[in-house]
């Protein structure tokens, strides 16, 4: 019985950072390219060349480690870790095996509980190998390319717990521009280690693990298909055994990719090219100091401090840009909340992906959307105005007053909105009757013919109260 | 006899241009080289084209010393475009797309590149008998072995191939050859000379260094390569003040020093006789030009072999790795997958001595064997580089060997444990990364050059040279061989 078992999961994420430059080149990271035009004697790993380690690709690194909470170590070396395969030109890869750059910080998950960070080293991607029907060929683009490696202690219980770790790394990642963390690029990439034992059990089982899960949703998939093979084969009075597996993403299934005999020797030597490096106490702080709000302090600040509702600041924070544009729309003077509406609701209402939230690209600047949630402000407009006259500043990019006319800013005094409301309970006799019926959704008629006609000036609660009282 | 100083002059004057140097010593080449087999790669366009360069600089006026004169480069340190073999068939047909920094350097200066030369396969080894072209014979008498293995250039510079060459030196390589062949052999400082471009070996021990005919010429050289380098971490600025030595000139204060020189008993005991006579003299010779001279012991110089041996083949056996086949050079056929072409490749590529050495340093790195072998090897290592820094608070340099035997016969009976010995006086000074230099100080039973090395502190070249002229004055052999200069 599945019941029986607890889960223990530690993960290690592989994060592309966001350098422009290979890590110990000066060759471009951009992804894509024609294969092998990314690519210099160094990163070809051709006999003589030799690597230059990036200070940039360390500050990254750094500023990774002080976001997740890390110690960083002021003295720290790269070593070769050494396996042949055809991706990998030099037959080793540079990384760093017992003195990593950061150790021990963590993330915090909604619940509270902290996923403890074991270390964060650097080192470099690999190539790629590209099957044709001509055969194998192999793209050296990607190889060199500089990652982290986030190495999380052995604290997740659920992949609903791994699967909102990952998330929050990848937020982070993404708001202190370490990474882009583009998922589908490949530029963050977990491997999940993963075993059973019987509750109440304080020894680990033999864990497996499952490599390069690109996606949230896969790491869940491939950890409840594992934790579901493991419990079968201990049921059955079976042993897991050590293995690499893989998630076979299209039949949805996990797959055994070699068994791990022992441990895989990678003669980690200390690398002879890169003279031991040092980090100050003053380079920490600047990088620490470069670092933004994060997104959970956001959180609780737009919440806490600016009034929004759970809701609201939940549909903010995780996009980086759009709380930038919030941020600048309200340090003018406008209000938190019809700010955070109008995004919310109007310009949401044109992306259809996350990625199109996360990049927010649009054609209104801050100052004109401000000018905007001002008139809403101080009720010169309504919010269906408001909404109608952003969509339309959303589409050409022209300011608020393209759109707004002087008459439209004129207050509704009370004359004209008694006028009004008297207009619409007579020219729709059927929905007057329906409301006096008790039907009272019908009142949403009488208040609509009012809005139409003020051309959306008139204020709808005001409008609904008059109505009522007619009724 | 013309020294790189005189050509330069003759150059300058235009009583010769660089055309006619550079086929002079084509000319040579051609003719010697059948025999002594020192080039491997000849680049006799790029040398003409480079000639025809240099002369027009030359005839502009204020071009540099070396401007127009000829050298050859070790086959493992590139150059564009040239092959670069390493003398190992698994580089048969390689042709680097870009320039070792020293020849880079050497190249602004205007110098003519004539070929590549000869070698022990990828620098394992101490005959430059593993060579795959065969090995080069040594000009004093070419019924003896040059010594590796930058055996090629020495002997290119004793037959007058070339006034200078580089080569590399990570355990004696560039010294010992030097000495068989009874020309002047530097080693610099690591971290003096970029490496980027020279095919590794042992990266914490590789060093490209020069050979010449003279010290003064050497030194030349070696200012013309050394700096830092932005492609290589490892370079480093170092010491060199002001009015230092950088141009084969002594500067005034080092003129009229008094040397204080070691005899590192660790480093000459169990040498053959004629060697240790050769050492007498010098130090003899020393005592009587007024400097001081002391024996003293560096205990931890015993281990120091074997932990030479346990890094470098570790870290060969992992510089090695990319060989496969896959991107250059040998790749067997009718493979079916990668395992098996990289395997294939390897096996057909390298030599025996290559595969012992990569087998060595993948067992002293594997789980389990790491701290017994490598770790502790690291540990001598720093003993061995305390006990040179003691030295060097009281003495400024190192009298010792550069071999501890004469230089053999080919067809003489050697085991591996044996040629590993051979490297007994010049590796401990990698091991510390000092600079070193072998100078032509006497002649053995066979009337084979013998020399001696000078070793000193880290980045100071400045005196190691100033001994070694003082040592070239005073007990430079004359040997009957085919060397000269072309002109």
């Amino acid at each position: 019985m599945l019941t029986d078992y607890e889960m223990v999961c530690g993960i290690e994420t592989h994060v592309e950072l966001a350098s422009k430059t290979k890590i110990f080149c000066g060759c471009s990271t951009a992804f894509g390219g024609e294969p092998n035009t990314h690519c210099c004697p160094v990163c070809l790993g051709l006999p003589g060349a030799l690597p230059v380690l990036s200070s940039e690709v360390v500050r990254l690194a750094v500023k990774a480690g002080l976001a997740l909470n890390c110690s960083i170590n002021l003295h720290s070396h790269m070593d070769r870790k050494n396996y042949t395969y055809p991706d990998l030109p030099k037959a080793y890869q540079i990384s760093q095996f017992d003195e990593p750059l950061c150790v021990g910080g963590f993330v915090t998950l909604d619940s509270g509980k902290r996923i403890g960070i074991t270390r964060i080293h650097i080192e470099e991607d690999a190539g790629k190998l590209v099957h044709g029907s001509e055969g194998t060929f192999v793209d050296y683009n990607r190889a060199g390319v500089p990652l982290i490696e986030i190495v999380s202690e052995p604290d997740i219980s659920t992949p609903e717990e791994a699967r909102e770790y990952t998330e929050k790394l990848r937020l982070i990642m993404r708001y202190a521009d370490i990474s882009d963390c583009r998922m589908q690029e490949g530029q963050m990439r977990c491997d999940v280690n993963l075993s059973l034992r019987l509750h109440g059990s304080d020894t680990f089982g033999t864990r497996t693990e499952t490599k390069n899960i690109n996606s949230f949703g896969n790491i869940v998939k491939a950890m409840n298909l594992e934790i579901g093979r493991q419990a079968a084969v201990l049921d059955a009075g079976g042993t897991v055994i050590r293995e690499t597996m893989r998630y076979d993403e299209d039949a949805n299934r996990i797959v055994s990719m070699r068994s791990k005999e022992g441990f895989d020797d990678y003669r980690f030597f200390p690398e002879p090219d890169i003279p031991r490096f040092s980090i100050d106490e003053a380079e920490i702080n600047d990088i620490r100091a470069s670092i933004p709000e994060l997104p959970f302090e956001k959180r609780e600040r737009y919440i806490k401090e600016l009034g929004l509702s759970e809701y609201n600041a939940d549909h903010l924070y995780r996009y980086k840009n759009v709380c930038a544009f919030f941020e600048a729309v309200i340090n003018t003077g406008a209000t938190p909340r019809n700010t955070a509406n109008l995004i919310i609701v109007t310009i949401f209402s044109g992306f259809s992906t996350e990625g199109e939230k996360e990049d927010f690209d649009i054609r209104v600047t801050a100052q004109e959307m401000a000018k905007l949630v001002k008139y809403l402000d101080e009720k010169k407009i309504s919010m269906q105005t408001a909404s109608k006259t952003l969509l339309s500043m959303l589409e050409t990019g022209e300011g608020a007053d393209s759109f707004i006319s002087p008459e439209d800013l004129t207050d509704v005094d009370a004359d004209e909105l008694l006028a009004l409301c008297q207009k619409a309970v007579e020219e729709n006799p059927k929905a007057a009757d329906d409301v006096r019926s008790g039907t009272d959704k019908a009142i949403n008629v009488l208040k609509g013919h009012v809005m139409k006609n003020s051309r959306g000036r008139a204020d709808s609660a005001e409008a609904e109260r008059i109505i009522r009282s007619l009724l | 006899m013309n020294t790189l100083f005189e050509l330069s002059e003759k150059l300058k004057k235009r009583e010769i241009s660089s055309l006619e140097l550079t086929k002079a010593y084509i000319g040579r080449i051609d003719e010697k080289n059948p025999l002594l087999n020192a080039v491997v790669h000849k680049t006799y366009d790029k040398a003409l084209a480079l000639a025809e360069r240099a002369d027009k600089r030359l005839a502009e006026g204020n071009a540099p010393l070396l401007c127009g004169i000829p050298v050859l480069l070790k086959d493992n340190i590139c150059s564009e475009g040239d092959l670069t073999t390493c003398c190992s068939k698994m580089l048969s047909g390689y042709r680097p797309p870009y320039d070792a920094t020293a020849w880079k350097r050497l190249e602004e200066q205007g110098m003519v590149l004539l070929g590549k030369t000869n070698m022990d396969e990828f620098a394992f080894g101490s005959t430059s008998e593993t060579s795959c072209y065969g090995a080069p014979k040594n000009p004093v008498d070419p019924s003896f072995i040059t010594g590796g293995s930058s055996g090629g250039s020495a002997a290119a510079v004793s037959a007058g191939f070339a006034p200078v060459a580089l080569g590399s030196d990570t355990g004696g390589s560039v010294r010992q050859p030097a000495s068989f062949c009874g020309v002047v052999g530097l080693k610099p400082t690591y971290g003096a000379v970029s490496r980027y471009g020279l095919i590794a070996y042992a990266s914490s021990f590789d060093q490209i260094g020069v050979f010449a005919g003279s010290v003064k010429e050497a030194g030349v050289l070696f200012g013309a390569i050394r700096g830092t380098d932005s492609h290589d971490m490892t370079t480093c600025a170092g010491f060199y003040s002001a009015g230092k030595r950088q141009d084969g000139e002594l500067s005034a204060a080092s003129a009229g020093r008094r040397l204080k020189l070691a005899i590192v008993r660790e480093l000459s005991d169990g040498i053959d006789e004629d060697v240790k006579n050769t050492l007498e003299r010098a130090r003899a010779y020393f005592s009587g030009t007024g400097a001081e001279i002391a024996e003293v012991s560096i205990p931890s110089l015993v281990s120091a072999l074997p932990a030479y041996y346990i890094i470098a083949c570790a870290e060969a056996s992992s510089n090695l790795g990319r060989y496969d086949g896959v991107r250059y050079g040998h790749r067997a056929e009718g493979a079916a997958s990668f395992e098996e072409l990289a395997v294939k490749s390897r096996n057909e590529g390298f030599g025996d001595e290559v595969k012992r050495r990569i087998m060595l340093g993948t067992y002293v790195l594997s789980g389990g064997y790491y701290d017994a072998w490598y770790r502790k090897a690291c540990e001598v290592r720093e003993t061995v580089a305390r006990g040179f820094l003691k030295t060097f608070e009281k003495y400024d340099v190192i009298l010792a060997p550069t071999s501890p035997f004469i230089v053999p016969r080919f067809g003489e009976k050697r085991g591996a444990a044996d040629l590993y010995r051979a490297d007994m006086c010049t590796a401990p000074a990698n091991l510390s990364g000092l600079p070193a230099i072998s100078v032509p100080s006497g002649t053995d039973r066979n009337g084979m050059p013998i020399g001696l090395q000078i070793i000193g502190n880290r980045f100071d070249e400045e005196t190691v040279l100033f001994a070694a002229e003082k040592l070239e004055q005073g007990l430079k052999p004359q040997h009957d061989t085919w060397g000269g200069y072309a002109c």
